[in-house]
This record gives C-alpha cells, sequence and structure tokens, in this order.
C-alpha cells in the first residue's frame, strides 16, 4: 500500500500536537507532580451522576432527538438567558454536542468553503486550527501578548481581516492564557466586525470561571451581535464533567440548522446518559444557586492566586488569569525554549507543564501551569519551579 | 460574614494546618490581616479547635461509640438546655444536639467496652430527672464522617497532561 497517495493530504498537513511528545515522557514517569492538565480535578457532582445512572436503570438507552433532549435544551435556554442575557429558542436555536469540541468542528464544517479564512487569536486552544484545516480553511493568526493581558486587541483582528475573512474564533476565558474579554473590548470588536458579514465562533466553555467581581460577558450579549455569533458552552468545565462529553451550541436558525445536519449524519445525537446528567446538574443549579459551581470556581480562585504568587516568587513574570484555570508565565529570560524549560523542569525536579509553542507560535516563551490540581501540589511544584529556575 | 472571614474558615476547615501565609495568598488579603482575623474568630469562639479528622477504626484500641435518643421534659423557664447541660458535662459525652422529631436529644458517647457505655446509659443518664426515656444504637461502622469518605483512598484518574 502507497499510504501517501491515500491519505489525505490537508489532514496530513496538519502537525502533531504539540503536547503528544510530552504525554510520552509523562506518562512513562512516576511520582510526576502534573501541573499539565486542562479537566477539573473535581469528580462530577454526584447528583449529576445519579441522575445518569438512574436514566440508565429506567430504560433510557436509546438515540435522543438530534438536537438533544428537549427537556435539556429547555433548561439551557433557560441557563443562557438568566446567567448570560441571551435568549435562544430551544426548539430551533439550541443543539447539544459532544463536548465544546464537536461544536467547533460543526461550525467550521458548516461554513467553510476552500480557501476561506478563519481569524483566530494566539496563542489559544489547540483544536482551532486543525478543525479549520481538516474543514479546508486557513487559520489565520491574530497576535495577543502578555502586556496586553492576552486580550484580542480591535486594531489586530482588523489587520487579519481580508476578503477572505469568513469568521472570528473568540476564545474567552481564555485556554491557555486566562484572559478575559470585557464588556467594552467586546464592544470595540463589535465595532470592528459591524458592517462585515464575518461570523463569530464564540468559545464560552470557561464561562463561569471568571474571578473578581465582574462576570462573564458573552459575544452574542452585545447589542447587534446576536445574529452573527455561535456561541459554544458544554458542562466539561464549570460542571466537571469532561468525560460525559457534554457541549452544546446556539446560535440562529439558519446556522443551527446546517450545523445539526452535519451532527447528524455524523454523531446522530449526543450520548444519552450525559445528557440526562448535563439536565441534572442544571436542575440542581438553579435550585441552590449553582452551589456547586461556586464552590468549584471558589478553589479555582484561591489556586490561581497561589500560584501566580508562586511563579513570580520564582522569579518569572506573570500576568494575573481572570478566567479558566490556567496561569502562563513567561520563561523568556530564563534562555530556555518552552520545549526545553519543560522538558528539563520535569526530568530535573519531577514537575510537568505544558510548553506554551503547543497554543500557537506566540505561545513560545511561556508555559501553562494548570490550577486544576491541590494545595499542596501546586505549593510543592512552585516550590519546584523556583529552584529550577535558580539552578539556570 | 465577610468574604475573607468566610474564606479563612472555609480553607481551615478543609486543612487546618494551612499556614497564615498562604491563606493570605489564597485570599488576596495581607498576612498580617489575615492573622488578625483568626485572632479575633477565636476570640469570638467561632474557631473553637484545630482538630484532626482521624479514622479510629483503622487504630488498634478498644473502644465503642453509641448513638442515644433521648426523651426528656422539658423544664419552665428553662427549656432543655438545663437538661442537656446536666448531660453534656459529663467528660464521657462526646456531643449532644437537641433535635427535632420523634425524639428530643441526640446524645453520642464513647467508652472502652459497651458494658462500660451500657452502664452509663443506665447508671448516670436515664436516671436524671426529666428524663423519661433513652434509646442506645451503638454504631458498628463509619463509612463517611465530616464530608470525608473513610474507606477511599483519593485517586488522580485523569490524564497527565491533557491540551
Amino acid at each position: 500500500m502507497n499510504y501517501d497517495q491515500i491519505l489525505c493530504k490537508r489532514v496530513a498537513d496538519v502537525p502533531p500536537s504539540g503536547i503528544r511528545k510530552f504525554f510520552d515522557i509523562v506518562s512513562e514517569m512516576q511520582d510526576v507532580i502534573s501541573l499539565s492538565v486542562g479537566e477539573p480535578d473535581f469528580h462530577t457532582p454526584w447528583a449529576y451522576t445519579d441522575a445518569a445512572i438512574y436514566s440508565l436503570r429506567h430504560g433510557h438507552t436509546h438515540y435522543t432527538s438530534n438536537w438533544g433532549l428537549m427537556e435539556l435544551r429547555r433548561q439551557i435556554a433557560r441557563y443562557e438567558a438568566e446567567r448570560f442575557g441571551v435568549e435562544y429558542n430551544p426548539a430551533n436555536e439550541i443543539l447539544v454536542t459532544v463536548g465544546a469540541s464537536e461544536g467547533i468542528d460543526l461550525a467550521m464544517r458548516a461554513i467553510i468553503e476552500p480557501g476561506d479564512e478563519v481569524i483566530v487569536p494566539d496563542p489559544s486552544y489547540v483544536s482551532y486550527m486543525p478543525c479549520i484545516s481538516f474543514a479546508g480553511g486557513t487559520c489565520v493568526t491574530v497576535p495577543t501578548c502578555q502586556e496586553d493581558g492576552f486580550k484580542l486587541r480591535p486594531e489586530a483582528l482588523q489587520a487579519a481581516i481580508t476578503p477572505k475573512t469568513k469568521a472570528l474564533i473568540l476564545p474567552y476565558p481564555n485556554n491557555p492564557t486566562g484572559a478575559v474579554m470585557r464588556k467594552e473590548d467586546l464592544e470595540a470588536i463589535a465595532r470592528v466586525l459591524e458592517g462585515t458579514n464575518i461570523l463569530v465562533i464564540s468559545d464560552e466553555i470557561y464561562a463561569e470561571l471568571t474571578y473578581g467581581d465582574q462576570p462573564h460577558v458573552s459575544f452574542a450579549s452585545i447589542p447587534g451581535m446576536w445574529e452573527r455569533t455561535v456561541t459554544l458552552n458544554g458542562f466539561s468545565k464549570a460542571f466537571a464533567m469532561t468525560g460525559w462529553r457534554m457541549g452544546y451550541a446556539c446560535g440562529p436558525r439558519i446556522l443551527m440548522a446546517v450545523m445539526c445536519k452535519i451532527h447528524q449524519y455524523t454523531m446522530l445525537c449526543a450520548p444519552i446518559s450525559g445528557q440526562y446528567a448535563a439536565l441534572e446538574g442544571l436542575k440542581v443549579g438553579f435550585e441552590n444557586g449553582f452551589a456547586d459551581v461556586r464552590r468549584m470556581v471558589d478553589a479555582y480562585d484561591r489556586r490561581r492566586r497561589m500560584m501566580v504568587e508562586g511563579l513570580r516568587a520564582a522569579g518569572l513574570k506573570c500576568h494575573e488569569p481572570m478566567g479558566a484555570f490556567y496561569v502562563f508565565p513567561s520563561i523568556r529570560e530564563t534562555g530556555l525554549t518552552s520545549q526545553k524549560f519543560c522538558e528539563r523542569l520535569l526530568m530535573e525536579k519531577q514537575v510537568a507543564v505544558v510548553p506554551g509553542d503547543a497554543f500557537g507560535s506566540l505561545g513560545e516563551g511561556h508555559i501553562r501551569c494548570s490550577c486544576a490540581a491541590s494545595n499542596q501540589n501546586i505549593a510543592e511544584a512552585v516550590k519546584r519551579i523556583g529552584e529550577f529556575v535558580r539552578s539556570l | 460574614m465577610k468574604r475573607t472571614e468566610m474564606g479563612i474558615l472555609e480553607i481551615l476547615t478543609e486543612d487546618a494546618r494551612t499556614p497564615v501565609s498562604q491563606i493570605a495568598v489564597m485570599l488576596g488579603e495581607t498576612e498580617e490581616d489575615v492573622a488578625k482575623i483568626i485572632a479575633r474568630l477565636e476570640k469570638q469562639r467561632i474557631i473553637l479547635k484545630y482538630p484532626a479528622l482521624i479514622n479510629w477504626e483503622r487504630v488498634e484500641i478498644e473502644e465503642v461509640e453509641a448513638v442515644i435518643e433521648v426523651r426528656v421534659t422539658p423544664q419552665r423557664g428553662e427549656g432543655f438546655d438545663a437538661i442537656a447541660e446536666q448531660i453534656y458535662r459529663f467528660e464521657e459525652v462526646e456531643s449532644v444536639y437537641l433535635m427535632s422529631g420523634g425524639y428530643d436529644l441526640m446524645v453520642t458517647l464513647k467508652a472502652s467496652t459497651i458494658k462500660q457505655l451500657a452502664l452509663f446509659v443506665a447508671e448516670k443518664l436515664s436516671t436524671l430527672e426529666h428524663v423519661i426515656s433513652t434509646a442506645t444504637h451503638f454504631v458498628l461502622k463509619k463509612y463517611k464522617d465530616q464530608g470525608v469518605i473513610m474507606d477511599e483512598t483519593p485517586e488522580d484518574r485523569r490524564l497527565k497532561v491533557t491540551p
């Protein structure tokens, strides 16, 4: 077999994940303190798991509507309206997906023609570029920087727009930088987009995980932006449900119908047990004011402060993340590349962090440290990082 | 109660050995302010003690524990407080709660042997004036105590690196 002739070039051309090699090394090692995990260390609250078990016991083991359980969509509509002030019709504007990840893929495939450009802030989560490429599009990155708190600036966005620009991916709160976009930041972006035909894919999976007094602002809530926005969200992060693979996409009916068409033929529906678990998460949340979410957010907030303080004490320049659960310090002054820093830190101090270049070329010179770890592990890890930096 | 004070109480409830310096960082306060608040909370008897949560079943000692339902006659002007005090003053008594429902006081007791414990109930508790009846339940196994599952070792089942 000549596989080269068989394999799709645009898939083969996507470089392997920047964390793959690193993952292989870490997996072989014992007694590593890992700050390189992009998922909550909390278990799914038992009430949600119990609801899924109950659903299984009662024979809910079949397909659901392509769109997802109607009751779940109704609760999602209520959640989006009450938490973020955005109204969606559960009948045809909300699609339950297999994690927010599927939503990214669906959105890209729904809109991209060969040669279309999609703008992505750099650094950002690892999936956007590959999903754009798989769909036949071109990923155009917009630089964001530490001095700016890694926010997307309107002038940088403006400079990246060409006649081929079809969409902007707006991933805030951001993985890996922890950056958030405040209302005024989003309004500035909206002003750039007004009068264009550019769609916004707003990945708001970390919406609940924001710190300080200012809550998350959904891009679709900015006046005039609803019609050009597909909002992606899900239960993985705030509800500690990563393995259940429960996400959703919301947006104008015409767009959602196309995304649902792809979803219908490729996925059919999101797993039913996960849908029941997510439904319980929302129901319980509305009853107790999202106490589970608040408890976890408080814990991340405290660890985030420990991490920032510890990394600064270790001699690394570090901006304060106001969202997600990552801290993204600069390691430039050590003279090492991100990859080298991470490899040596792992070998010499048994602490695993993710090299920043895994998230885009502008992530080079940074490392991503996850706060989804115990207080003890964070305290010990930053101590070791300090020892390592001083030894250089 | 203010957010900082609640934060301190939550952190100490989770781990009473958390250093003041770390609590200060976690809450974004100064060390001095946190130390002051803790001192005040102690003085106000909001923080009473900094105990460890121990799984005594894994310690090789002879010990029995019982929960006793006590029905009493409340006294004029004193309600249940006076009789409760007559019970909680005994060192053997671990806790005394006033309950709603079918009985009045829930008393937990510890002793070295069943006989010792039963004798305490028979001789000290039942004979108190105003105690109408007692029902003793021996604790056979503790599955979960103060939010901690006793026989479960926390285990991180996540992949070590994920994007």
